[in-house]
Formats: structure tokens, C-alpha cells, sequence
């Protein structure tokens, strides 16, 4: 039924196909087999960045991302990891005036950057008028979506402000609006599976008319 | 994910110069689909080459009219700007339709043409790939194919180029400039740019070992109505199933590209003369080829329908 | 406590504090990354390790051999964890598959092996070097090919039939049937599971993201082969679970397992592209929907067959469990069939049984109303039973479903609707509204809390009950507060935790009235207590604003316990009540949908739910658990599917851009009405289950608004544009 012999799972595979079609590669393809070490050694680069107001030098492997420095390096877990793919938004951070997923992002390029994250927009005593607004309307259930929403909410009243257009705005030529609809749009970057998203626009909307 | 060395560019002859020299070299800009694919194994690079400081983030007017974006322009600026929102809607409108606003602050011009497919066997390093894995077969033909082209693909890769940006570029006649690793610079029509896939999915583009892409010009203005109106399940944040990206004059001609379809834009100017005829005549050339799978036939007629939309919003009839 | 008899006036119901719509206390650490989740344990786990998974690239086989060699010698890993060295492991009473496999494989991603080092992304690239040798075996993948094979299924209720339905059906004046596919689902919470496990000696402390914290605590302990009291489970907030952490999961096993191979504590989270197929999710159906009516609509004969696959072992997707109790027919049956399907692991998500038996049953009456030509709202009224259809000397103990449908088709402006469909547009939109009632059964779990007054006057609540977004921390504060006449804000809850009094937990929608239920009984005691202390008539005495009085005396609150803590545990249990009276919750859907016209494109405008469910105990919680299981029922609707590979065996769409959720765009302002209603069989608390009542016919109503929208009947979900082009009217 299934014709598994048209398909090759592995690298391995492949390469032993090659060997025999091939009939005299030999000598290339064998040592993938017989490779016995552990990988190379991590590279490490030093960065720099103000993340809250406060300078944070750290040097990290490579391979972290602006999330992980965060949350595993800096201990600033406010900062979600939903996916780490750029498909759910959890991760949303503002650096230098913009909101971007730090999952998809390197530490290391970062130097001298200016990273607002959840913790550095308010605190339970002293909360930003954004985060109040989401306990008022109750734009949030679980919580883990929550503060990426937050820090996407607050850069897209910036967004709108700075009038860069969406996908729902009618008419290119004129200067974006603040209507429900382009908050829905806009926000659309961040997953809510409790599904919050209805009080969210209401939250977001209460901020933006005491803004407008 | 491979440990990786890390360099910051200090100018794009010399990035170009490196990327050839390095093995394992990779040029990172926004990052959102190579660390993506890095993650999960897929992209493997031993040096990366950060181009972030290289000063190609302008768009500038050029002496015949036309605009030169910077490579490293952001979706979000490139959209933003006022001379594309008023001369070239349509690449606004393609851009601001893809990822999310995250993604766009991030993702770069250059990055977006280089985007590669999200078909669900691509993703995936257990299971056959040609793209991924020359030689391992591929899984999508046969199986999970809604998402997956209906024309221009081979027997060894049915995937989709999944930029909305290129769609809008390819009917704009945008060209895509470069420099090499030998520090010479070429000009690459954006119909020329992206590879059809035949027998080796692979390889994507035209673009050389090390060279660097530095911009995208596009040719002065065409006027027009334009519409790019991409057809998805979820109402934001997702890939397109079809996109329609169009240009149509007051007397009814036009170019057209599609999106969601194929492994590049899909457009053919043979079948343009047939625009004015409509959306089904149009279509039929645009499409003659089509080799859809079960899954996915539906695009065809989705293709179509979109345009007929399209054609009827030109129009200025909304309904 | 025990509630066996039906509740009486009680100091809840002075509803000074419980049924207001209060903020959650929680909210100010939730909206400022101050509340910490399990992977985020830096103070409590310092220095933790990493852990990642190696996960089965094949479907079902063996293991013939792993290589090691590669993977130890990377730099910064610590330890490896195979099922080969982590010796004899049990399996969970809650699980079906091995969360470790090897040799056998029984799923896709099912855990092989748990790479730990000094940093996460030392021990992802050195869990990429882990070799694994795997015979791949034939397996079923395909529910619609072993449809054939499927068997009756063990220790369910899987056949039910009362009067003649066959003859009922054959002579009716009207019949219908139908056929109708549900797709598999992934809860897809926002917060993937993770643990941080560590030992002290032979006692474990696991940080996990799970509802269940005793059933967690009882599973790992099962596993492991331990006492269930060296485990510790420590859970106080879950971001999301949606039946998805019901059970313990591979992050938890080999936190711990590789805690103990490093000797060092260890950090473990499922990646995102490995969850869909690693954990749990709800089975696909095909369910066979039959109905006969006399000619005004009275249905004489209603039949609801499902068949659903799962590993062997597993359960049957309980579809048909609503066609039990939802409509009247004097003649009627249910059958369940199950297969043996080699995909992951089936079992709970959100409403299970009832979500996906809905999203049928709510389709067949829409149609089964178009072939009486009737108006589909009347024809659900014209079908109500208020007694248990199949045993009618047992009565509901609330059942307001008609006035649910007449209250939504109000406020819907119902009566203004056109009945043919395909008649209604707005410009590039065809309009629709369609109507499904909503059906949950309310269950009742024994709870247990502990609550505490401390000499400031100050009253703590500790019990395992977990809030995963439900509101859990509110309502059980609000719940005290009220029991002991205080504000709010004198009450801390402390949640989540397997050393405090064993709750009800959340799942089945159970967890609010219960965990509620529980704080009541252990502030009875306290109240008992605190009047003991005082002298007073526990009886007698009053506790309101602050105070506790008794006849003419009058003492604060702050100040009785002086002496030491005043401390109460008790828990509530259940009697008969819920078998003697058929306690359900009920609700109506109201949705109106625009289809454009020429790409079939799918977009909802409206959406409203009236839900008759008990007390509720926040209104403003209790919405947003109504607001987002509408919003998880449209993804069910129009978008959610686990594809799945037939041939390779898993499902294909393994991310969150692969699976799509509902964003931010699908939906609009959401309208939610709760009636009026408090249910004395309950519990004291007079409060029924709402956080899956929301979800239960929501996809159906859409459904239906579509096809009034458009003339198609889509009949397999999701309802997807590429269903409806073949038959969307020619654009000329």
C-alpha cells in the first residue's frame, strides 16, 4: 500500500543511496557515519544593552536568543516563550520604540539596543495604564499571553500614532485611524487561546480614546 | 541548532567576500525565518554574518522616476512609506497583508524575497524533503498538499513561495540588485530572480554562493488601480492560499500575478492581453498548465473567483 | 462536609462579595510578568540545568539501537535519560501511551531520550546528535479505513437504547439523516507544558504545568516507582491547559528523571513543533446522526452513532453522550464504536464528548428543522424535555434551555430572519445567522481547602485547586470572603500546591463550583472555630463587615486570633443528589456570518451566548470563560484541524502556523447573557460548571449561519472555504 522505498528518512539514507547508485563514491560518504565527536564547541560574544532603564552587559552563546537572554539570563520571565517560532506573539518586546517577537532574534545583535519588556512598563503597585485596563476589562484568563499583548498594544497606539497603515486600512493615502477594527488587525500577532481577545480590544480601546 | 560564529558586516562587497570564503556561512538581517528554521534543525549554519549595520535602509527616488529600497528596509517602512502607499499601493498592500507586525518591524526587503516555503514536509527533518534533503523524495506529493503549489512544480517538489512582498514586486517589474563575492554588482529582473523547482528543489534562486542582495529597484510608476487581495482561512496571520496581486487600467488591461499557487510569483505576460476578457478567460491562460493535487485542485477555481473580485473592484463595483 | 441534601439559605447568598463582578486579585502579577509559571522558577530552582527531548521521527516500530557516543561528548551536557537507563518505569494511571518510549514506539514524537546541560541551547544541539536506530512498523492512521474494525468499547456506557427506535424511525411522518466528520484538535494553550524537577534525597519538587495537581502527584509517584508522598507538585499558575494537562506529561517524567541522572535540578519545556504530537488531543469522529418527527416537529425517534480511534487502550471520543439528554423522543439510541488507531494519544480537551457531539447533532437539527420547514429555534422548544429522556421519573434539576433560545432569539433580533437561505447580502458578503443550544453536564468533585485567620485579621486559603484561567484564585477568595463577612482584599489564596488539602481541580468544568464548595466547608468549620474561641453559639453567630457577632456582642475579626492562628481544613463530598436529579447546564448560540461571495471566504460578525449554568459566582470571570470557549469553538468552526499523514503516520500541521487558532480578527465583540438561576442540587454554592458550557454547539451555529449564508451544507469541519466553492452561486 505505502511505497516507502520512494522516500529516505535520514541523511544516512541518502547518502548510502548515493554510495550505491553512485557505485564509486565511496570514500566521501562513509566518515558521516562514523563521526564520533561532540559537535563544535560554542562560540560566545559579548553584547550590551539597556533593557528597562537598566545597562545589562552579558556575554552569551551565540545561539540565544533575545527571549532566552531575557527570560534565562537576566531572569526577566515576564517575557513569554508560546512557541519560539514567531507564531504566537508571547515573546512581544519593544526595542528601540518597536515591537518585535524576541524569539526570533539574537542576542548578540542587540548591541547598544533599548529593550522595553512587560516588567519595565509597570508593577503590581504601580500599574501602566495599559495593564490597568486589561485587569478592568479582564483581557486575559490563563495569563501567559498577556504580557506580550500588553507590550503589542502599547506599540500599536504608537503605530497608529506614527500613522504606518494595516492590512484593514481603507484608504493608503490617509493617516490610519483608531477603530476597532485596526486594533483587531493589528493585534492579530498575538494568540489568545483562552480567547480573551474581545475584552482586549475593549482594554485597548479605553487606552487609546484617553490617548486619541 | 550548531554552535555558530558571529561576524557584525562592515560593508556589502566585504559581507559578499565572507559569506563565499566561510564555509557554512549565512547572511542574517531580520532573522524571523532563518533562527525559525535553525531551531528546528533545518538550516544549519556555522557562521553568520550579521548585515544589520550595513547602511541599506533607505528608500530613495531614482534618476528615472522609479524607487531604490534598501535591502534592509523593514516591511513595516517600506509599507509606510508615502511614496509607495501613493505610486505602488499594491506593495504596500502585499506587504502589510503578510505576518504580523512583529514580524514586519523586523523582517527585512531582502529577507522577504528569500523567504523560504512553509510546506509542512519542509519543516519536518524526519520526514523526505527534497528541498531540505536532496535525494530523500518528497512527502507533500501524495500527502498534505492543500497549502502546496498547482502549477510550476515538479515530481520532486510541489512547495510554495510563500512572500506576499514578492508577489507585489513581480508585478511591478521590480529588479533585484546584488553584489557578488567578487565585489561585482548585477541587476536580476525579479521574474528571473526565483528558481522553478524541476529536479533540484533546493536551490531557490539565482543568486551565487556569497552574493549579497542590496537592494530592489522599482521602474517609475504605471498608474492604475492596484489590489492585492489574499484569500485565507484565518482572517490575519496566516499564509495565503491564493493572492491575487494586480494592476488594472482604466480600460480594463492590466498584469496580474498570483501568490499561494506556485514555487514563485506566477505571472505570465503572454496571458495579460486577455485580462480585459475576464477573469475566467484570463485565468485559463494564466493557469493552462495546472497540474493541482485532490487536496488543493481548489485553487484554481479560487484563482479565478479571487480575480473576478479584483477585476470587479477595479471596476468600482464593490459587490 | 458532606451535601446530600439540597442547599438551603446560606451565608453565600447574601452575594455581598460572591457574584460580583470583582477584578481578579491575580490580575496585577499577570498583566506585569509577575506571575511565575513553571519554567519560570529561577528563585526557588537556582542554577537549574536544561533538559531537551529527543522525540520518535517514525509512527510505530522499535528502537533498535541508540547512539550515545556523539551526544555525551558535546559540550555542557550533564546526563542522558533513555528508557534503557532510566530503568523500570510504571505508567501513570491517567496515561495510555508511555510518556518515555523505547524500545516500542507507539506514537510520533512520543520521548525516546532527555539530553541535560549547563544551557538550553547546549542541550538542543547535543539532543541533535542522539542516533537513533528505529525499525518502523505498518500502523492504522486512517479512522475512516478502520471504521470497518472498530469495536464495541470497554467500561463505557457505548450502547444505549430505549423504547423502539429502528421502528420509530422507519414509521415516522418525517426522517432525516445525516453524516457528519469532526477533525482531531490540539488544545494548543499558550503555555506549552513544562517542568523543573529536583530531588532532595528521595523527595521530588516538580514546578509543572498541570490542573490536576493530586492525580499529577499520584502519576508521578506511579511512574517513578516512589511513595506518593516524596512528590511534590508545585503548580500556581497554568497558562492554559484546555484538558491538555489533565495528566502528567514527558516534560514532567524526564524533568525528574533527568534531575536525578544529573544530580542537579532540571528545566524542561516541550518545543512548540513537538507538542501537537507528544501530547494529547481530542480524537477526530464520525458521527451518524438519525432523527424522526411527526409532521409539527415532535420527535419520535432520534439515534446518534460515533465511532472515534484511539491507541490501544485508550477511549472512545464520548460524542454522543448530549443526544442522551438534550432532546425528548420517546424512542431513541446511542452506540460508540472505537477504533485502534497508531496516532498519538487521544483523550480530554475542552468539553470532550460534548463539544465534538454538538458540532454534529446541532447541524442534523438545523437540517432536520429546513425539512420540517420549520424555524430551527422552535423546533429545539418544541423538543424540550424536563425530565431525563431516557429515565423520565428523574427530573433536571434546572433546565432553562427554552428560555435561553427565546432570550438570545430576542436579542438576536431572530424573528427578523429570513428563513430561505442565500437571501440576504451585504455587499461583497452573503449573510447568514444560525442557532445551536449548548449542553454541558454539571459534575461535582470532591474538594478540600484549608483556610487560616492570623492574628492581623488576615484569612489565608490553601488547597491544590489550580486556576488556569478560570478565575480559580477569585471566586475561591470571594468565597471566603463572604463565608467570613470580610472585604476581598483580607483574603491571600494560595493555589496549586500538592502539600495543601486536595481539591477538586480543573477539568470537566467541575472546578469552580467544587473548589468553591471546598473553601465553603472548610470556612464552615473556621466559622465553628472562631465562635468557640469567642464564646459564642456557632450557631448563631453573624459574620459581616469585619466583625462576628452573636445576640448583643460584637467582636472584630482582627484581633481573635491574637493567641495564635485559628486554622479550619475541611472538604466538601457528595451524595446522591447529582443521580436522583440530572444537573446540566444549558445555553443558546446566536451567530451571524458574512461568506464573501466570491472567495468563500468565512468571516463572523456576531456572536451571542445565553447560558443558564447556576449562580455565578464573577460574572466578569464567568464571561471570559464563555467569551473564549466561543472563541475556541469558531476555530473549530472554520479553521482547527490536525492533518493527518495517512501514509506516514502523524499529524502533519505540528506548529501554531501550521495549526491555526483564532486571532485577534476572526473575532468580534462578543455578547454573553447569563439567566438568572441558582441551583440548590448543586452545593451550597448553588453554582454550576460555565467554562465549557461556552464551547458546547458554538462550531455548529456557525456552521448553520453559513449555510443560511450561502444554500451549502457543510458537513465535515472544519467549515473551510475550499467545502463551500463548488457550490457558491457562479459569479456571471
Amino acid at each position: 500500500m505505502n511505497d516507502f522505498s520512494k522516500w529516505k528518512f535520514t541523511r544516512r539514507e541518502v547518502l548510502k543511496l548515493g554510495a550505491a547508485s553512485a557505485g564509486a563514491l565511496a570514500a566521501g560518504s562513509l566518515p558521516a557515519a562514523q563521526i564520533t565527536d561532540g559537535g563544535r564547541k560554542p562560540v560566545n560574544a559579548s553584547v550590551a544593552m539597556d533593557v528597562n532603564g537598566t545597562p545589562q552587559n552579558v556575554t552569551l552563546d551565540t545561539r540565544t536568543t533575545l527571549l532566552d537572554a531575557l527570560r534565562e539570563h537576566m531572569h526577566l520571565t515576564g517575557t513569554k516563550k508560546g512557541c519560539d517560532h514567531g507564531q504566537c506573539g508571547a515573546c512581544t518586546v519593544i526595542v528601540d520604540g518597536r515591537r518585535i517577537n524576541s524569539c526570533l532574534t539574537l542576542a548578540v545583535m542587540h548591541q547598544g539596543a533599548k529593550v522595553t519588556t512587560i516588567e519595565g512598563l509597570g508593577t503590581p503597585t504601580n500599574l501602566h495604564p495599559m495593564q490597568a485596563s486589561f485587569v478592568k476589562h479582564d483581557g486575559y484568563q490563563c495569563g501567559y499571553c498577556t504580557p506580550g499583548q500588553i507590550c503589542s498594544a502599547v506599540a500599536v497606539l504608537d503605530e497608529i500614532r506614527n500613522d504606518i497603515p494595516s492590512h484593514v486600512s481603507a484608504d493608503l493615502t490617509v493617516k490610519a485611524q483608531f477603530t476597532t477594527t485596526e486594533l483587531r488587525e493589528r493585534m492579530s500577532g498575538n494568540i489568545c487561546r483562552c480567547g480573551a481577545y474581545s475584552n482586549i480590544v475593549e482594554a485597548i480601546t479605553e487606552v487609546a480614546g484617553s490617548h486619541a | 541548532m550548531k554552535p555558530f560564529s558571529y561576524e557584525r558586516a562592515t560593508s556589502p562587497a566585504a559581507a559578499a567576500a565572507a559569506a563565499a570564503r566561510t564555509e557554512g556561512a549565512k547572511f542574517i538581517a531580520g532573522g524571523t525565518n532563518l533562527l525559525d528554521l535553525m531551531k528546528i534543525g533545518v538550516e544549519e549554519p556555522m557562521h553568520l554574518i550579521d548585515l544589520n549595520g550595513l547602511a541599506l535602509d533607505t528608500i530613495e527616488a531614482t534618476s528615472d522616476g522609479g524607487l531604490r529600497i534598501g535591502a534592509l528596509v523593514r516591511n513595516t517602512d517600506l509599507a509606510a512609506d508615502q511614496r509607495v502607499r501613493r505610486d505602488y499601493g499594491l506593495l504596500s498592500r502585499a506587504l502589510l497583508a503578510g505576518a504580523s507586525g512583529q514580524l514586519r518591524n523586523k523582517a527585512t526587503t531582502a529577507g522577504n524575497l528569500l523567504q523560504r516555503t512553509r510546506c509542512p514536509y519542509f519543516y519536518d527533518t524526519n520526514q523526505p524533503c527534497n528541498k531540505r534533503l536532496p535525494g530523500s523524495g518528497c512527502a507533500a506529493i501524495g500527502g498534505s498538499s492543500r497549502s502546496l503549489a498547482v502549477i510550476g512544480g515538479s515530481a520532486s517538489c510541489i512547495a510554495v513561495q510563500p512572500s506576499d512582498m514578492a508577489v507585489a514586486m513581480r508585478v511591478l517589474d521590480a529588479v533585484v540588485e546584488t553584489v557578488r563575492a567578487d565585489g561585482q554588482t548585477r541587476r536580476i529582473p525579479i521574474a528571473d530572480f526565483h528558481r522553478l523547482p524541476g529536479a533540484r528543489p533546493h536551490v531557490e534562486t539565482v543568486l551565487e554562493r556569497g552574493e549579497l542582495i542590496t537592494g530592489v529597484t522599482l521602474p517609475k510608476p504605471v498608474g492604475g488601480m492596484h489590489i492585492y487581495h489574499k484569500v485565507r482561512d484565518r482572517a490575519s496571520y496566516a499564509f495565503a492560499l491564493v493572492s491575487v496581486a494586480a494592476i488594472v487600467q482604466k480600460d480594463g488591461s492590466g498584469r496580474v500575478a498570483l501568490g499561494g499557487v506556485a514555487p514563485k510569483p506566477w505571472r505570465d505576460e503572454a496571458a495579460e492581453p486577455y485580462l480585459p476578457q475576464g477573469a475566467k478567460i484570463f485565468t485559463a491562460h494564466l493557469l493552462a498548465n495546472a497540474t493541482p493535487t485532490g487536496e488543493n485542485a481548489f485553487k484554481v477555481v479560487l484563482a479565478e473567483r479571487t480575480l473576478h473580485a479584483v477585476l470587479a473592484e477595479a471596476k468600482g463595483d464593490a459587490s | 462536609m458532606k451535601f446530600d441534601t439540597p442547599a438551603t439559605t446560606n451565608p453565600i447568598d447574601r452575594l455581598k462579595v460572591v457574584g460580583q463582578p470583582l477584578d481578579r486579585i491575580d490580575g496585577p502579577h499577570k498583566t506585569t510578568g509577575t506571575a511565575h509559571y513553571a519554567y519560570e522558577q529561577h528563585e526557588a530552582a537556582p542554577n537549574h540545568a536544561y533538559g531537551y527531548i529527543v522525540a520518535s521521527s517514525i509512527p510505530k516500530g522499535r528502537i533498535k539501537g541508540i547512539d550515545l557516543t556523539r551526544a555525551r561528548r558535546a559540550p555542557g551536557v550533564l546526563a542522558i535519560v533513555t528508557a534503557q537507563s532510566a530503568g523500570k518505569l510504571g505508567k501513570g494511571k491517567f496515561n495510555t501511551a508511555a510518556l518515555l518510549g523505547g524500545p516500542t514506539i507507539e506514537h510520533y514524537h512520543q520521548a525516546v531520550a532527555l539530553v541535560v546541560a549547563e544551557t538550553f541551547e547546549q542541550a538542543r544541539a547535543a539532543a541533535a546528535l542522539v542516533k537513533v536506530d528505529y525499525a518502523r512498523t505498518s500502523g492504522a492512521f486512517d479512522l475512516r479505513a478502520a471504521v470497518a474494525s472498530a469495536t464495541k468499547p470497554k467500561d463505557e456506557k457505548a450502547d444505549t437504547a430505549v423504547g423502539d427506535f429502528a421502528g420509530a424511525y422507519a414509521g415516522a411522518e418525517v426522517t432525516f439523516e445525516g453524516r457528519y466528520t469532526t477533525p482531531d484538535h490540539s488544545h494548543a494553550m499558550m503555555e506549552p507544558h513544562a517542568s523543573i524537577a529536583s530531588w532532595t534525597g528521595d523527595k521530588l519538587t516538580l514546578w509543572t504545568s498541570n490542573q490536576m495537581i493530586a492525580w499529577g502527584a499520584g502519576d508521578v509517584a506511579t511512574t517513578l516507582g516512589v511513595p506518593k508522598e516524596n512528590v511534590r507538585l508545585i503548580a500556581p499558575y497554568i497558562g492554559g491547559g484546555f484538558g491538555g494537562k489533565l495528566f502528567v506529561r514527558s516534560d514532567a517524567l524526564l524533568a525528574a528523571l533527568g534531575a536525578r541522572a544529573a544530580r542537579r535540578a532540571v528545566a524542561v519545556t516541550l518545543p512548540r513543533p513537538l507538542i501537537f504530537n507528544n501530547t494529547t488531543h481530542r480524537p477526530a469522529t464520525i458521527q451518524r446522526i438519525r432523527i424522526g418527527a411527526t409532521k409539527d416537529g415532535t420527535i419520535t425517534a432520534i439515534g446518534h452513532e460515533s465511532w472515534s480511534g484511539d491507541l490501544p487502550g485508550g477511549k472512545p471520543e464520548t460524542a454522543v453522550a448530549q443526544t442522551r439528554l438534550l432532546y425528548a423522543g420517546a424512542n431513541r439510541m446511542t452506540a460508540m464504536r472505537l477504533a485502534v488507531l497508531d496516532l498519538p494519544e487521544g483523550n480530554a480537551m475542552r468539553a470532550p464528548g460534548e463539544a465534538s457531539g454538538l458540532m454534529a447533532l446541532e447541524i442534523a437539527m438545523d437540517e432536520m428543522a429546513d425539512k420540517l420547514g420549520m424555524d430551527p429555534v422552535e423546533f429545539r422548544i418544541r423538543n424540550d424535555t424536563q425530565v431525563d429522556p431516557e429515565n423520565p421519573e428523574r427530573p433536571f434539576s434546572q433546565r432553562q434551555l427554552v428560555q435561553c433560545l427565546r432570550t438570545g432569539a430576542n436579542r438576536f433580533d431572530w424573528n427578523k430572519r429570513i428563513i430561505k437561505p442565500a437571501s440576504t447580502r451585504d455587499g461583497r458578503w452573503l449573510v447568514g445567522t444560525g442557532v445551536a443550544a449548548a449542553f454541558r453536564n454539571n459534575l461535582t468533585e470532591k474538594s478540600g481547602a484549608r483556610v487560616r485567620l492570623d492574628a492581623r485579621g488576615r484569612v489565608t486559603v490553601e488547597t491544590d485547586m489550580t486556576d488556569i484561567g478560570t478565575g480559580s484564585y477569585t471566586i475561591i477568595a470571594q468565597t471566603a470572603a463572604e463565608m467570613l463577612g470580610l472585604p476581598v482584599d483580607r483574603i491571600d489564596v494560595h493555589l496549586g500546591d500538592s502539600s495543601f488539602p486536595v481539591s477538586s481541580g480543573s477539568g470537566g468544568q467541575w472546578g469552580g463550583n467544587s473548589s468553591t464548595a471546598g473553601v465553603y466547608a472548610a470556612c464552615v468549620k473556621l466559622r465553628e472555630a472562631i465562635a468557640q474561641k469567642l464564646g459564642m453559639n456557632p450557631d448563631d453567630a453573624v459574620f459581616e463587615d469585619g466583625n462576628v457577632r452573636s445576640g448583643q456582642r460584637t467582636e472584630s475579626l482582627t484581633g481573635v486570633a491574637k493567641g495564635g492562628d485559628i486554622v479550619a481544613e475541611d472538604s466538601m463530598e457528595y451524595g446522591d443528589l447529582g443521580k436522583r436529579y440530572q444537573q446540566s447546564t444549558f445555553g443558546a448560540h446566536f451567530v451571524e456570518v458574512g461568506v464573501d461571495a466570491a472567495t468563500a471566504e468565512i468571516r463572523i460578525r456576531r456572536m451571542l451566548a445565553v447560558c443558564a449554568a447556576g449562580r455565578i459566582l464573577n460574572p466578569k470571570t464567568a464571561r471570559s470563560q464563555v467569551i473564549g470557549a466561543m472563541t475556541m469553538g469558531a476555530g473549530a468552526a472554520l479553521m482547527e484541524e490536525l492533518v493527518v499523514d495517512k501514509r506516514l503516520g502523524f499529524f502533519v500541521n505540528h506548529d501554531l502556523a501550521g495549526y491555526e487558532v483564532p486571532v485577534h480578527a476572526d473575532i468580534p465583540h462578543q455578547e454573553v447573557v447569563f439567566l438568572d438561576e441558582t441551583d440548590a442540587m448543586s452545593s451550597p454554592m448553588k453554582a454550576k460548571g460555565v467554562g465549557e458550557l461556552g464551547l458546547c454547539g458554538v462550531a455548529a451555529a456557525i456552521a448553520n449561519a453559513v449555510h443560511h449564508a450561502t444554500g451549502v451544507r457543510v458537513r465535515d469541519y472544519p467549515v473551510t472555504l475550499d467545502k463551500l466553492l463548488g457550490e457558491m452561486p457562479s459569479l456571471g
